[in-house]
């Protein structure tokens, strides 16, 4: 079978603060919509709209407990954009620590400079 | 003595088309636009330890260009060019970043807002935000390889991380 979920996917799903609030809520563990709804304090068909964004893109996972609908987080689908966060920071993290050395050279130099003066 | 260690980058997505990457620095601001503006002190840090910064060229004022190509060791070369916007010295520079490895790559640039803030007893907060005008140039930037490898650190999304146990 087909992998559906892309970087580019995950991204959508995580770039939301409402979307981002949900899976932090699913982190815990697995949830009926209510909890959500009111967890949000959203109307439930925008709460239903995130959830269907977040199910496209394999983020989360649906069943039905009776008459209830309990969602829970699919890590997998998330970890391709979680390790391009970490690497992107990992790499200015390297650049600023570069930074830091270039802008103590500037700094000694300034205070030597004004002192001679 | 070494710089006392300013924190890591922070990155977050704010919205579909953006990135931002925020850091403290322990310098005024003029040093730190300095550093960002000169190129023979960004030629000293861009390359973050992935290999040799071959192209530094920076023609700073509006409508002028900037080129950046660097060598990555077992990647190649990787290069990216834009042109300056907007320019407040010490404060804000607005340019475009276009990345060399896609066809159309100007048609694709993102737009770079660096904001420095002066947050007192010599200390600046940076922040870059880049904004994609298209899917294909966020995937591009996402894409473009410079991170790979480098997977670990945590705290952004350990939340999702710890459910991957």
């Amino acid at each position: 079978m087909a992998r559906a979920a892309t970087t580019a996917d995950a991204f959508n799903a995580v770039a939301e603060p409402r979307r981002r609030q949900i899976l932090d809520a699913l982190a815990g563990g697995e949830r009926p919509v209510n909890d959500i709804v009111e967890l949000l304090g959203l109307a439930q068909p925008q709460v239903s709209k995130h959830l269907r964004v977040l199910r496209e893109v394999g983020a989360v996972e649906v069943r039905g407990d009776g008459r209830r609908r309990l969602y829970r987080l699919n890590g997998d689908a998330l970890k391709p954009i979680h390790d391009w966060v970490k690497g992107y920071e990992r790499l200015w993290s390297e650049r600023f620590d570069e930074l830091d050395v270039v802008l103590e050279e500037l700094k000694t130099k300034e205070a030597s400079d004004g002192s001679s003066e | 003595m070494a710089a006392v260690s300013s924190g890591t980058a922070q990155v977050t997505l704010p919205t579909d088309e953006q990135i931002l990457i925020t850091r403290e620095f322990d310098a005024p601001r003029h040093l730190v636009y300095e550093a960002f503006t000169k190129p023979e002190l960004v030629r000293r840090w861009w390359h973050s330890n992935r290999g040799e910064m071959t192209v530094c060229e920076i023609d700073l004022r509006v409508g002028g260009v900037w080129r950046y190509v660097m060598v990555a060791e077992g990647f190649g070369e990787v290069g990216f060019h834009g042109e300056y916007r907007e320019i407040v010295p010490n404060e804000r520079i607005v340019s475009t970043e276009a990345y060399e490895g896609i066809p159309d790559a100007d048609e694709h640039a993102a737009v770079n807002v660096l904001t420095l803030t002066d947050l007192g007893n010599d200390r600046t907060l940076l922040s870059i935000l880049v904004e994609h005008p298209t899917k294909e140039g966020r995937d591009a930037h996402i894409n473009s390889g410079m991170e790979e490898g480098m997977q670990d650190a945590l705290d952004l999304l350990e939340k999702v991380a710890v459910s991957l146990r």
